[in-house]
């Protein structure tokens, strides 16, 4: 067995460790009866954070084990990078947890970080050699800050997304409980996301084409999915395959707008059997879970990870990021796309810290804008790495 | 003719003070009717929260309030996207202006064009992003003198006994009896315990202040600090001197002067590019590469011309550096570096061909010539030479019967020669251009047959200076204190003062963590047997769910 296989098995290891204890920290917050609730909470949530520090050394060891097979810090491509991401969450989520001890944290942040990892383990996941520009430890120390800030300003979005479950009335018609339930619905397409490439992959699904790209070459492209949009001037080049619906410009890649159309079918399908089996919007199930969380105090963990992660950030994503800029391409700033929407989620986080410093913005606003926060490193990392192109692109 | 407010304490406030500097009286109606004090710049006067009558006043309100301040964040951050939407035109390859809008036009369509015209290409040189960015620099000046000035000096100048009045309206506070012992002695445990916490403590006969971390408070100004330094330091990159940005081209064992640093010369002894020897991956595949890039490397020889040397002249050279210069890891050299940015592979260096009778195939010798050097004739003997009458480096077809040139750059070269042998001293004309050959005055017996090309790399360098680095560097490391001081520490005070029949009036205040202080509250309360204290923010959220289970 070499080392890259062992590494594949932690990795399966933390992602199982994260499962169960997600199921465990449901279980510490489950109970509602008055007979020793406290203690059970107790007990349910030792095992539960056990369990999950058993995931991320686990997940330490598939880092490192990768890390030596590799040669460099396994931060290189699309799938290294969104499984650190995860990793990073869940060593956030400990730090935080230990500050605060409230288990709900958990049950929601290790849920997120499960996301991540699936989504991750959709992207190709070998070993790729270095480009001349990555071959720096400035790779290892960069990525590592800027991913380990980001993780824990996810953790404000962990706490906003909880004090909004907690704080919006469910049964009340509100613009709060749309945008929230729209939130998990998001969520939900993410899992469609999981679900379809899954499932395509497991029916070995592959339909070549060629076609005209924007420079006006002809090129070749394999679909893993059936294309639903073809590229620019294709012409189908496997038997038996569907023919694509619709061609698009040569500036759109049909090939991820179908993976999105996939996404975007699978996770409303899903979203919607939830409903009709449940006949309950998703808030109104999650609601029953955070009723004993005491909301200054998760404002107070909101604002708490915006502070500690804030700073990591403007060192990796920022600082670190000129430092090597400046030495690969002797200049500190380039407006490259990344960088840019770096600075975007400083500004944000900037302004978060203003607006709550100087005009109250704390409770339910802030818990919102926590979200947002989220949402901008999100985009980042998926919409910049994939659609625009520039320096830091992936694919 | 600075008015005052004097408080009922008899302490003259300066006007727009919220809270008593002395005993902590609340001053305005409004702190007054609150259940918890604003304790914002500890109620202190702030100038733009005061004064709103000369236009001094005004535009100093403007810069300093953080809605316009978080509103310039907000539009700088918005701005900043919709340059990401398309590529920026620095990264188009399209050289001209026109180039530049035909290429937004043709790859992204009516978007393109209008995303060209509207200047959202070049969206981060234009007049207004850098405006904004100006306001959010001053913006920042203002703003921290505005808060951070008044706030220093309340700070400085804390009493240790407060009024009821401030107490009761702090958001964590206690009151009553001791639980148990002797209620003498509870001034001095909450000493020792406040101390034992790393408190300072001071007293003043009943009353007593513990604080800890108030250094915390000065890291939003210590942040603002580095951040305005930082922005002076890329606005100090406009004077001269300060920066050099030059790319140069150097081929192959060609010796250049560095444009940009004077007296300097590089040669280029070889460009080097390795590759992966690996079967492309699946990402590989996916993305359309089959072979992916190892080492982009130019060995050079740095020369310095000697100080008695004419100037421009490459002779009299001393060799400074013999270096590799790859990617991530520069040439430097007196501030400045030496980046590898590109290279072009084997660029034509020397085309060699024959001078060969057509019908027997005799050769009466070589020719061999220099591209970016070649020689007006070639002289074989005394009878047989080639003159060299025209030379097209980069031949792009004919004009008016003249052939033409693109570039200097030989990519395409074309000659026009002139053979001259024993059996033609009046020479031959030919013009010959790769797979061409035209003999403008008939049948020819000699022809120039080809015989092969000598080929050369070409290595892209960027040369840089910029002074303005250290400037940067200053900033953000000031920056990052700033706001490691501001977000990882935070300032605690917590207020006691004992009444005379023996109970306890306890305050609380911390500028970040409620979670942290009231931890050591708790120890406080039970090391001195205290009464329980209460979160105001507390008490109300429950009023308000108990009003709600009564709708």
């Amino acid at each position: 067995m070499s080392l890259i296989d062992i590494s594949g098995y932690l990795l399966f290891i933390a992602f199982i460790a994260y499962l169960v204890a997600t199921l465990l920290f449901g279980g510490a917050i489950k109970s509602k009866k008055p007979d020793g609730a406290v203690q059970r909470a107790e007990k349910w949530g030792k095992v539960a954070i056990t369990v999950t520090i058993i995931g991320l050394l686990s997940q330490l060891g598939y880092f490192i084990t990768r890390w030596i097979y590799t040669g460099h810090a396994p931060v290189s491509n699309m799938f290294e990078f969104t499984t650190a991401f995860g990793m990073f969450i869940v060593g956030a989520f400990i730090l935080i947890y230990f500050m605060y001890r409230v288990v709900v944290l958990g049950f929601v942040a290790l849920p997120i970080a499960i996301l991540i990892i699936a989504y991750a383990a959709m992207f190709p996941n070998e070993v790729n050699p270095l480009v001349p520009s990555l071959q720096s430890y400035w790779l290892t120390v960069h990525v590592i800050t800027a991913a380990l800030g980001q993780s824990i300003l996810a953790i404000s979005a962990v706490a906003g997304l909880i004090y909004l479950l907690k704080d919006i009335n469910s049964k009340q018609k509100s613009r709060n409980r749309f945008w929230l339930e729209f939130i998990l619905y998001f969520v939900v397409l993410v899992v469609g996301f999981v679900v379809s490439s899954i499932t395509f992959k497991a029916m070995d699904y592959e339909a070549q084409f060629t076609y005209v790209d924007k420079e006006e070459f002809e090129s070749e492209i394999v679909y893993y999915m059936p294309a639903v949009f073809g590229m620019n001037e294709y012409q189908v080049l496997t038997d038996d395959v569907m023919e694509p619906l619709v061609e698009m410009p040569p500036i759109i890649n049909a090939k991820k707008l179908t993976t999105v159309f996939w996404s975007f079918i699978f996770g409303t399908v899903i979203y919607l059997l939830i409903r009709l089996i449940t006949r309950r919007r998703i808030i109104e199930m999650l609601q029953p879970l955070v009723q004993k969380v005491n909301l200054p105090l998760l404002d107070e963990i909101g604002y708490r990870s915006v502070l500690i992660g804030f700073p990591v950030f403007s060192l990796g994503a920022l600082v670190f990021a000129m430092i090597w800029a400046q030495e690969a391409w002797g200049r500190f700033w380039g407006w490259d796309p990344k960088e840019v929407w770096a600075l975007i989620t400083w500004l944000f986080y900037a302004a978060f810290l203003h607006l709550r410093l100087s005009k109250g913005w704390e409770g339910r606003k802030s818990a919102w804008l926590a979200l947002v926060g989220f949402a901008i490193i999100l985009f980042n990392l998926i919409v910049v790495n994939l659609v625009i192109a520039g320096l830091h692109s992936y694919a | 003719m600075m008015e005052k407010i004097i408080c009922v304490c008899k302490h003259e406030n300066p006007v727009g003070t919220k809270i008593c500097a002395n005993c902590g009286r609340p001053l305005t109606e409004e702190e007054q009717n609150s259940k918890v004090l604003d304790m914002k710049y500890d109620g202190s006067a702030i100038r733009s929260k005061t004064y709103n009558k000369s236009i001094v006043d005004k535009i100093w309100n403007f810069f300093s309030s953080v809605k316009v301040g978080v509103s310039l964040i907000i539009i700088t951050l918005v701005a900043a996207s919709i340059g990401t939407i398309f590529p920026q035109e620095f990264y188009v390859s399209a050289g001209t202006e026109l180039e530049r809008e035909l290429y937004y036009e043709k790859t992204y369509g009516s978007l393109g064009k209008l995303y060209y015209s509207l200047g959202l290409a070049d969206i981060y040189s234009s007049w207004w992003f850098q405006v904004l960015v100006g306001m959010l620099g001053i913006s920042i000046i203002v703003a921290s003198l505005d808060r951070g000035l008044p706030l220093y000096k309340s700070l400085k100048n804390q009493r240790v006994k407060r009024h009821e009045s401030f107490m009761k309206r702090q958001r964590v506070i206690a009151e009553g009896a001791i639980t148990e012992g002797d209620s003498a002695r509870t001034l001095d445990l909450i000493e020792d315990k406040m101390k034992n916490l790393k408190y300072k403590v001071r007293r003043e006969g009943n009353a007593l202040l513990a604080e800890r971390g108030r250094f915390a408070r000065s890291g939003p100004y210590i942040n603002h600090v580095g951040l305005i330094i930082f922005l002076l330091g890329v606005m100090f990159r406009l004077l001269p001197g300060f920066y050099v940005d030059e790319a140069m081209w150097i081929r192959e064992g060609e010796t250049r002067a560095v444009p940009g640093m004077d007296g300097y010369f590089l040669e280029n002894e070889k460009f080097i590019l390795e590759t992966y020897d690996n079967d492309p991956t699946e990402s590989q595949k996916q993305q359309g590469v089959n072979v992916v890039a190892k080492n982009y490397q130019t060995n050079v020889k740095l020369y310095k011309q000697s100080e008695d040397a004419v100037a421009g002249q490459s002779d009299n050279l001393e060799l400074v550096q013999d270096y590799s210069i790859r990617v991530n890891h520069p040439l430097q050299q007196e501030g400045y570096s030496f980046y590898q940015m590109d290279f072009r592979l084997n660029e034509l260096k020397e085309m060699r061909f024959s001078l060969t009778n057509k019908e027997t195939g005799e050769s009466l010798g070589p020719v061999n010539i220099d591209l970016t050097n070649p020689q007006k004739e070639y002289v074989i003997d005394d009878q047989t030479k080639v003159a060299l009458l025209g030379y097209y480096p980069d031949f792009s077809g004919f004009e008016n019967g003249e052939p033409q040139t693109k570039t200097p750059t030989p990519n395409n070269p074309a000659f026009i020669f002139k053979m001259i042998t024993p059996e033609k001293p009046d020479g031959e004309v030919s013009f010959v251009a790769i797979q061409q050959t035209i003999e403008p005055n008939g049948d020819n017996a000699y022809k120039m047959a080809f015989q092969g090309v000598e080929t050369r790399n070409m290595s892209g360098l960027t040369v840089h200076k910029d002074r303005t680095i250290p400037i940067l560097a200053i900033g953000g490391f000031i920056f990052l204190l700033g706001v490691a001081i501001g977000s990882y520490w935070s300032h605690r005070r917590v207020w006691v003062q004992q009444l005379d029949d023996g109970t306890i009036m306890l305050a609380a205040h911390t500028n970040k963590n409620w979670f942290t202080i009231k931890k050591d509250i708790d120890a406080v309360t039970e090391y001195a047997h205290l009464p329980k204290y209460v979160d105001q923010l507390d008490v109300e959220e429950q009023n308000e769910k108990e009003g709600d289970n009564t709708l």
